[in-house]
Order: structure tokens, then C-alpha cells, then sequence
């Protein structure tokens, strides 16, 4: 975990959202303040976008919005790794 | 059941989601956003010509901790569209370039905008409604 009052790193902000969303594939961002992720998982498959939004947002709590300023967030749901299917 | 206290701030946000078709809660106000993700947000609003009305979070802080409570999302802006959180800027700016924004407002037929419209300078916001919590 983070020690708290180190500043968040896009390196943090990515490991934290991959290991804490199965399968997930993130592409993190930002200045130590304002930050944009951009995360594939398969556990979006069939959410709305606000449900995905809350996954990658539930991965920091109350961090979001006080040490990490602002998180922009962009998901996709990505296809288990499986033989190709039409 | 018992809440231990009445809370009558949490109440007043919950009416207001209930009683405006869209509502916006920001960072200041259409007229003068405090942030740029609000700023954002009212310009797709108002490049869509959608009226909406507007809370300014920021005089009291306990707006925004009750919101998100409430709301169960932890940024700023949030928009709601009849009762219920359609999301934030990343969303919105999502949802107004595939089309889907419109068609959650009834505009138009859903077709694609293209990309999102930058804010412009500040301009009045057609019956932008200040809510007083």
C-alpha cells in the first residue's frame, strides 16, 4: 500500500487498479495530482459506464478527490483471453 | 428505522435530484466554473441547448460529502438526468460524442457529435437554476 502523504505516481495509480480488479490492464497518466486512467477489464463486460467507473474508484476510496485530485477515467471492456470467437 | 439524526442537507440534495429533470452539481456555476472538468460539462450542456439546472458545491462542504454519499461517485461534477447519476465529465464527454447524451435528454435522434466542444468563454446560461441548500 502506499504510504499515505507520499505523492500518488502514475506507477502507483496503475498497480493498485491492476491488483485490485481482476484481470485488469491499466494505462495511467498524470502529475501527482490530476491523473487519467485508462483501464481494461473483463469484469466490465455488461456493467453500465458508471458501474465501471465505480470499480476503478472503489479501488481508492477516499483517496480520490483528497491525495489523488482528480482521477479521469476512461473503460473497456476487454474479451477474456479465449480462442477466437466471430 | 433509525438514522441517528434527521439530516436535513442530505434531504435537500436528495429533493433536488428529484425535482430537477437535469441537474448538475459543480464547481461554481455555469456563469463562472471553479474547475475544468465542471467548465466541461456545462459546455456540452449548453452545446446540446439542454437547460439544466446548476449546484454550486463549493460554498459549503458538506454538500459534497452528502452528494457523494448519496450518490456513491466521489468526483465533482455529477450530473443527473431524471433522478439518476448518469456520471462525470469523463462520462458525459463519452456519452455526448457516441450520441448517447442526447438521447438520454430526448434531444434528437442519437447520432454521433464528434468530439466534445471546448468551454468558451463564460456566456449566460439559459434557465440555469441556482439552488440554494
Amino acid at each position: 500500500m502506499a504510504v499515505s502523504g507520499a505523492p500518488a505516481t502514475p506507477e502507483e495509480l496503475k498497480q493498485r487498479i491492476e491488483s485490485g480488479i481482476p484481470g485488469a490492464t491499466a494505462e495511467v497518466t498524470g502529475d501527482g495530482h490530476h491523473f487519467n486512467a485508462v483501464v481494461s477489464a473483463p469484469a466490465f463486460a455488461g456493467l453500465s459506464r458508471i458501474a465501471q467507473h465505480r470499480l476503478v474508484y472503489d479501488v481508492f476510496g477516499a483517496e480520490v478527490g483528497d491525495r489523488i485530485h482528480a482521477l479521469s477515467i476512461q473503460t473497456k471492456a476487454s474479451e477474456p483471453r479465449t480462442e477466437s470467437i466471430a | 428505522m433509525s438514522d441517528e439524526t434527521t439530516n436535513p442537507l442530505r434531504e435537500q440534495i436528495q429533493t433536488a435530484i428529484e425535482e430537477n429533470p437535469v441537474l448538475l452539481f459543480m464547481k461554481g456555476t455555469p456563469e463562472q466554473p471553479m474547475c475544468g472538468f465542471s467548465a466541461r460539462t456545462v459546455a456540452i450542456l449548453q452545446s446540446v441547448g439542454q437547460p439544466f439546472a446548476a449546484v454550486n458545491i463549493l460554498p459549503d462542504p458538506r454538500i459534497r460529502q452528502e452528494l457523494s454519499t448519496l450518490s456513491n461517485w466521489p468526483t465533482i461534477p455529477q450530473l443527473f438526468i431524471d433522478g439518476e447519476l448518469v456520471g462525470g465529465c469523463d462520462i458525459v464527454t463519452e456519452m455526448y460524442e457516441s450520441g448517447e447524451l442526447q438521447q438520454a435528454l430526448g434531444l434528437d435522434n442519437g447520432a454521433p457529435s464528434g468530439p466534445a466542444p471546448e468551454p468558451q468563454a463564460p456566456e449566460p446560461a439559459p434557465l440555469s437554476i441556482e439552488n440554494r441548500l
